[in-house]
């Protein structure tokens, strides 16, 4: 077979100089050491200092070792609840919201505290699936910026004194700003409140809106809602650059139901067909099987020629490349008539009207789409909003109440806002921060965190998932419902309410138990319903498009990241720390651009070695001027392959103010002045923009880039394995041939054996050393690639289990982060646009480990049951493990990230502020205490969770039975949405890990395998179904 | 020497918890007293009326003996069936139900009857505590024997070998050899070279042991703010420890008792009557001043209703100590283990303030992981080591050392350093 070409960075493409100097070094950085050739005696340090600081450190470590112990308390309750064993977990049903994003989870509840959040199994819309930004979500409750007790202009109040003179105030035509509001019980008491005051309404506001896609489904089918979407069922995909794996309305639940489509069964091998039209790139383009450039304005005349390709009709109005592009689309949608499914991220009410006529082509309503079931996720409408906004500018708006929505900071025209409010005689905010818009408010009375709050939410009509409180709250906050409750005269309080409201519906009280220790109440079947299309409707939209005439000049598209998305993460160090999907940069946002482009506006030719180097391998990044009308910003320039040359890409959620946290500050800015409101919508694109060069630069902390190291025997190229699904039909035992045919020669007699053998004798034949037994236990994990989608839930989840420290921008742009768990990603193929695989990596427990036998001091050693185990207080930090592992998974604690040393000058002056507040008293509750804190000068690294398996073996003993699989779930395992990580006993013939290796023989692979290291990770190759290379696959066989 | 001391130490210590671990078996052993303690005494007591009446003659108030069986095991039940004692008893008592006890047998029952009737009627003093079993054995600190007699040996050496040295000066100026100026010993370099080795070898020593030592508090005894005895409540009452150290089968910790629990019995015992409480320097202790210190914290006034909520924890001085870096699970070790409390913390039954027995270090741990067998026949959690059954089966596997912790990994790093 054709060797494929993997490659992370430009430099590695091109195979240049600097590329390679670079592998050889296993730290992006020299060694804090002083070279010095002129002998020891002569040498800068020499004996007699080396002998005075011996025996300084010693009298020192003497001085404070002989300190007197410290005298601790033990203070136990003053009277025990019932359920609380202290030093035991508690786990309770709740549910993380945000602005209308919903997920069922379960909270870990240690001594009071919430650590961390699991999803909830229960649910059958997200399946136990979590998302980034719901592991991250944890620590935002210990956050120090957060309001410690309501205000009147800006001084601190009582309750009392705010009711009163809020009571004094408010009268008539009060405007409830919301983001999108899923709970009905939160409805209803809204409704409540504008009874009470005449003239008053509830406005939704959505910083990323579908309105676009409401109001085309109300012209289509007369719903003025969302439909629930069901990707398992889809055979055949097209996505019109809509995000849904990453930011798309619900992607945790996108996510596992497009898994589900693309898990692989060995014997049988079909999966479905993903079709992705892209601007730039995005996490759903790179998982996509097929991949389209297109630009932002021509995403009507692909939603038109697709329309026109599925009735037959000629294909116009786009070049041959989209032409044969969407005849292609067209050809997989008809040909899964009723299997079908088309999404589009577009905010034109125009596009989304002709994706409604495309799907009804081919019969996706009904089957893929159900409108029979409303999904809630965003309910806002742009027009309305912007009515307010004259309202208040006109004097019409007495109160305005903010709950959720910062359209300070996110509405395209934030200075009219800003006079329309001054306007407003009253204007109170919930926001738990000091955001942009609760800067602007008179009253702010701070809303609970939802870890602290009683609530519920139904992101899907029938579908409720309740939350409960899980800590008493930390500040002199209110619940929002409760303010409300209080201004409308009601007597009863939220809770009081809550429960009246639910309890008449589920059976009284054993039925509002049931619901609340369960999280969540599932309707009894999915009431699957199609709709017809409006005619009239669809005609006037292709009126509209074909009116459209698509930009000729370079369009800017803008786009939310999968941890900050419209900036409720960028107050989170955690999430600002995560690599994002497609950019691998931290901290910034930035401007992505295609490598063509970069030729023109940078003047970098990545195929020429040095150009591509000057850009690769120093951080800062050339800063460019983007005008449009007013707005200038300026951001650095990053080169994207998988973006359309003619466009440009901005995050947005940057730039936020500095009130809301440490984190924020200095990193990027906000891109929401660049978007606009056209009349009807809010559009993220604009084809009006001027972009040049300052001749500054700015550093952006790239991740891509770090943790490479190829020796002679192994390329970390080679540790990804990727082939089409008609390579894979043609030839299933592709891989094991691969692996047969590079070991064979290592074993004994190896040439007699069949492909199998080889691979099954390799771990014991091609070694000197014995094989030990495992008896008991021998734990074991597995990747599948096919349903990894990057999207870094399990990057978060590790750092809230394992306490992994932030170690701020700084220390990143120096290749010093810390997570245990990194997301590589590798791209094939063409430099404009190639294939893209994610592939999560984590230290592989070798059972031959290499870091091991260069441990000086028997730090990392190996355990009976298969773990690599790093021993904190042993490590003397002198990184030899590090250096020698091939995989260059451990970390090394340079500075005091956590806060762990008692010596504060290994903090101050070394890390950044972020750093430092991630060790304050209040931020440190979130630290997981059965996971030790590392200090300075020590390596760590995945750990596969000990803790964790430590706890289920107790469990098992307790019970006196042995282990099963339900006993344990490692983190990343728990969060990951689409189940791409299975985790057990190996020795189990009964596990699902041992299923999983024997179910997928042809598929699984070590990495490196060839060092003969034996990991204890198994991956599954990563099977795109693609058309070109199945072409090329069966023409290269036939040949 | 020393390394003698520490030798019979460690004997001592060997004693102590073979002593000790027979010790723990025998505080199961189920009899009267225990069973009354562990769930009568929180509400009864033999000759005084409590939350319940006085127990003394209770065999004589109930018609049938059938009954009163009935009436202990499940009070609720009983009283539906209308008997008149029994619903006289309930009303005469403000209508305060009588726990259920269904895991009772009527033998333990009856062991609890005999009793109470061997309790002599009020008034008459209790008689002391049994007097603790057999002490260990004392270690004998022979170090200053060795100390004299190496002192001696010393002297008498630099006195012979000064002797010496004169002879020679003596037989060499007979025979005329030239003698040389004689050094006086403290610059003799041999003299020299020998001490210092000695004051190295002696520095070195002193100076790892007690490197060693380091934020170890063996023998910790720490003045608590009530003098809470153990011995009075685990040895003399009988009160099984986890009547108060609740989490010790569930989880990490053993957990202290809250407040509330400690006015489950004190509540009703307002006074101490027992064997006169000494402190280790001999100081005489007022239990009844102590139990009244314990009111304080509770907010609880004698001869009103309590009021829980009123209570204030107390601020026990934590004796065992670990540090952060190492993970300890009670209920690993008393639950999955069934290793007895004595093992680790001593004979805290004997022990009024508590002093820490062992010196919680690594290498204590590690003797007791390679030495301890786990439940392997007996914990469902083995069946998976299939082949340790079978080779324990076959005589492979010496059955008498059994499967011990270190054969399943007990001795790896991250059991313990996570």
């Amino acid at each position: 077979m054709e060797q494929k070409k993997n490659w992370q960075s430009f430099g590695e493409l091109n195979k240049s100089e600097a590329y390679n100097k670079e592998v050889e070094n296993e730290f992006k950085e020299d060694l804090p050491m002083v070279e010095d050739h002129s002998g020891l005696l002569n040498a800068k340090a020499p004996r007699r200092d080396f002998l005075k600081f011996l025996g300084f450190s010693t009298a020192a470590a003497a001085v404070a070792a002989s300190c007197e112990m410290p005298i601790k308390k033990a203070i136990p309750f003053a009277n025990r609840p019932e359920d609380i064993v202290p030093g035991n977990a508690n786990y309770y049903a709740t549910t993380y919201v945000q602005d209308g994003d919903v997920v069922s989870v379960i909270a870990k509840v240690r001594d009071g505290r919430p650590i961390k959040l699991e999803g909830n199994d229960l649910s059958p819309i997200t399946g136990g699936g979590t998302s980034a930004r719901v592991q991250a979500s944890v620590l935002d409750l210990y956050d120090t910026a957060r309001l410690r007790f309501p205000t009147i202009a800006g001084k601190e109040a009582t309750f009392e004194a705010i009711d009163s003179a809020i009571g004094g105030e408010l009268n008539s035509n009060a405007v409830i700003v919301t983001s999108t509001i899923t709970s009905p019980s939160t409805k209803a008491v809204i409704a409540q409140f504008l009874a009470k005051y005449p003239g008053s309404k509830h406005v939704t506001y959505d910083a990323v809106s579908y309105s676009g896609m409401i109001l085309a489904n109300e012209a289509s089918y007369g719903k003025r809602a969302l439909p629930s979407y069901h990707f398992e069922k889809a055979k055949a995909i097209v996505s019109l650059s809509a995000d849904f794996l990453g930011t798309w309305l619900s992607p945790v639940e996108f996510a596992r139901q497009y898994a589900a489509g693309k898990k692989i069964d060995e014997k049988n091998p079909a999966m479905s067909k993903h079709i992705h039209f892209e601007t730039v790139a995005s996490m759903t383009g790179s998982n996509a099987d097929e991949k389209y450039l297109c630009r932002p304005s021509e995403m009507g005349a692909i939603a038109l020629g697709i329309l026109n390709a599925v009735k037959g009709k000629e294909i116009t109005g786009v070049d041959e490349k989209l032409k044969s592009a969407i005849s292609a689309a067209a050809h997989a949608l008809i040909a899964n008539q009723g299997a079908a499914l088309v999404v589009a991220g577009s905010n034109d009410v125009n596009v989304q009207i002709l994706v409604n006529a495309i799907n009804d082509a081919v019969g996706a309503n009904g089957t893929t789409i159900n409108f029979g079931v409303a999904a809630n996720y965003r309910q806002g409408i742009d027009s309305e909003f912007a009515a307010l906004v004259d309202d208040m500018n006109a004097g019409k708006v007495n109160a305005v109440l903010f709950h959720g929505a910062n359209p300070v900071y996110t509405w395209p025209a934030a200075d009219k806002l800003k006079s329309g409010l001054a306007k407003v005689k009253t204007t109170i905010s919930f926001s738990g921060k000091l955001d942009e818009t609760t800067a602007v408010c008179k009253f702010v009375i701070p809303d609970h965190h939802f870890l602290e709050s009683w609530g519920d939410a139904e992101p899907i009509t029938g579908h409720i998932s309740f939350i409960q409180p899980t800590i008493s709250p930390l500040f002199k906050t209110r619940a929002f419902q409760d303010s409300l409750l209080k201004w409308s005269g009601a007597s009863a309080d939220y809770l009081a309410f809550l429960k009246s409201f639910w309890s008449a519906k589920l059976g009284g009280e054993a039925g509002w138990n049931k619901a609340i220790q369960d999280g969540v109440i599932n309707p009894s079947l999915a009431n699957v319903a199609g709709a017809s299309v409006n005619g009239a409707a669809v005609a006037n939209a292709i009126a509209a498009v074909s009116a459209k005439k698509p930009s000729t000049k370079i369009e800017l598209a803008l786009y939310q990241k999968v941890g900050i998305g419209s900036g409720q993460g960028a107050s989170n160090p955690w999430l600002q720390e995560l690599p994002d999907p497609v950019t691998r940069a931290t901290w910034d946002n930035y401007i992505i651009v295609s490598p063509a482009m970069a030729k023109t506006l940078l003047n970098i030719d990545l195929n020429n070695p040095g150009q591509a180097d000057a850009y690769e391998v120093q951080p800062p990044k050339k800063v460019v001027r983007l005008t449009s009308g007013k707005t200038v910003i300026e951001l650095p320039v990053l080169i994207i392959p998988g973006t359309h040359p003619n466009t440009i890409g901005i995050a947005l959620g940057y730039g936020r103010t500095e009130a809301i946290g440490k984190a924020v500050v200095g990193t990027g800015k906000n891109a929401f002045p660049l978007s606009s409101f056209n009349g009807q919508t809010v559009v993220l694109d604009n084809a009006d923009i001027k972009l040049e060069l300052t001749g500054e630069t700015y550093p952006v902390a790239l991740t891509q880039t770090h943790f490479r190291y190829d020796t002679t025997q192994g390329n970390r190229t080679e540790i990804m394995k990727e082939l089409t699904l008609a390579e894979y039909k043609h030839s299933p035992k592709e891989i094991i041939e691969e692996r047969a045919n590079e070991y064979r020669g290592q074993i004994m007699g190896g040439e007699k054996m069949s492909d199998e053998e080889v691979v099954a004798n390799f771990a014991k034949d091609a070694t000197i050393y014995p094989v030990y037994d495992r008896p008991g236990i021998k734990w074991g994990m597995s990747v599948d690639l096919n349903s990894c989608n990057g999207c870094g839930a399990c990057v978060v989840a590790c750092n809230a289990e394992n306490n992994v420290s932030i170690v701020g921008k700084p220390e990143v742009l120096r290749g010093h982060e810390m997570h245990w768990l990194r997301i590589d990603k590798y791209y094939s193929g063409d430099l404009e646009n190639p294939n893209v695989v994610f592939q999560p990596l984590m230290c592989q427990h070798c059972d031959n480990a290499p870091c091991e036998n260069v441990c000086p001091v028997a730090a990392t050693n190996h355990s009976s049951e298969g773990l690599n185990q790093m021993t904190y207080n042993r490590c003397i930090g002198t990184r030899y493990c590090a250096n020698n592992c091939p995989f260059k998974v451990r970390r090394f604690n340079w500075a005091d990230y956590s806060g762990a040393d008692s010596f504060p000058d290994n903090q101050e002056g070394i890390v950044n502020d972020v750093v430092l507040n991630m060790s304050d008293d209040l931020t440190r509750m979130v630290l997981n205490p059965d996971v030790t804190v590392r200090s300075r000068g020590v390596i760590e690294k995945c750990s596969f969770c000990v803790q964790r398996l430590q706890a289920a073996k107790l469990d098992a003993k307790k019970d006196s039975r042995p282990m099963v699989d339900s006993d344990i779930k490692v983190a990343c395992q728990q969060a990951c949405p689409t189940n791409a990580i299975n985790f057990g006993n190996a020795n189990d013939k009964h596990s699902a890990i041992t299923k999983v290796r024997v179910e997928n023989p042809n598929r699984s692979f070590y990495v490196l395998e060839q060092l003969h290291v034996l990991p204890n990770v198994t991956y599954l190759a990563k099977v795109r179904n693609a058309e070109e290379h199945a072409e090329k696959a069966e023409a290269a066989h036939k040949a | 020497m020393t390394i003698l001391r520490s030798l019979a130490k460690i004997v001592a210590i060997f004693l102590f918890i073979t002593l000790s671990s027979t010790n723990g078996n025998q505080l199961l052993a189920q009899d009267g007293k225990a069973l009354f303690s562990q769930n009568c005494a929180s509400c009864h007591a033999v000759n005084k009326k409590l939350t319940g009446p006085a127990l003394a003659g209770v065999e004589d108030r109930w018609s049938e003996k059938k009954n009163l069986y009935a009436w202990i095991k499940n009070s609720a039940a009983f009283l539906k069936t209308g008997d008149p004692y029994a619903n006289k008893l309930y009303n005469e008592y403000n209508k305060t139900a009588m726990n259920l006890f269904p895991s009772l047998t009527e033998k333990d029952i009856d062991a609890i009857l005999v009793y109470i009737k061997s309790v002599p009627a009020a008034g008459a003093a209790p008689a002391g505590g049994a007097a603790g079993a057999a002490a260990p054995a004392e270690e004998s600190d022979s170090t200053l024997v060795f100390g004299l007699l190496t002192l001696i040996l010393a002297v008498v050496s630099v006195i012979l070998l000064q002797v010496n040295s004169n002879l020679k000066k003596l037989s060499d100026d007979k025979s005329g050899i030239p003698s040389t100026e004689p050094v006086p010993f403290y610059r003799n370099k041999a003299y020299i070279a020998f001490i210092a080795i000695i004051l190295f070898i002696v520095g070195g020593y002193m100076t790892t042991v007690g490197a060693m030592n380091l934020g170890r508090s063996k023998d910790y005894q720490p003045e608590q703010p009530i003098y809470y005895s153990h011995k009075v409540h685990a040895g003399v009452n009988q009160i099984n420890c986890q009547y108060c150290h609740t989490g010790v089968y569930q989880g990490k910790q053993a957990t202290l008792p809250s407040v509330n629990v400690c006015m489950n019995c004190h509540l009703a015992i307002n006074e101490y009557k027992g064997e006169a409480l000494k402190r280790e320097n001999g100081d005489v202790v007022d239990g009844t001043a102590e139990i009244k210190k314990l009111y304080k914290y509770a907010g609880f006034t004698e001869g009103q209703a309590w009021d829980a909520s009123k209570a204030k924890p107390i601020e026990w001085v934590r004796i065992h100590n670990l540090p952060d870096h190492v993970y300890f699970n009670h209920a690993q070790h008393v639950n999955a283990g069934q290793v007895a409390c004595q093992q680790c913390h001593g004979e805290i039954q004997k022990m009024g303030e508590v002093k820490q027995f062992t010196d919680l270090s690594m290498g204590w741990c590690i003797n007791c992981h390679r030495q301890t067998q786990v439940q392997f026949k007996d914990n469902g959690f083995y069946s998976i080591y299939e082949k340790f059954h079978a080779d324990l089966k076959s005589g492979k596997i010496d059955s008498t050392k059994g499967i011990t912790v270190e054969k399943i990994g007990g001795t790896e790093c991250q059991k313990c350093h996570y």
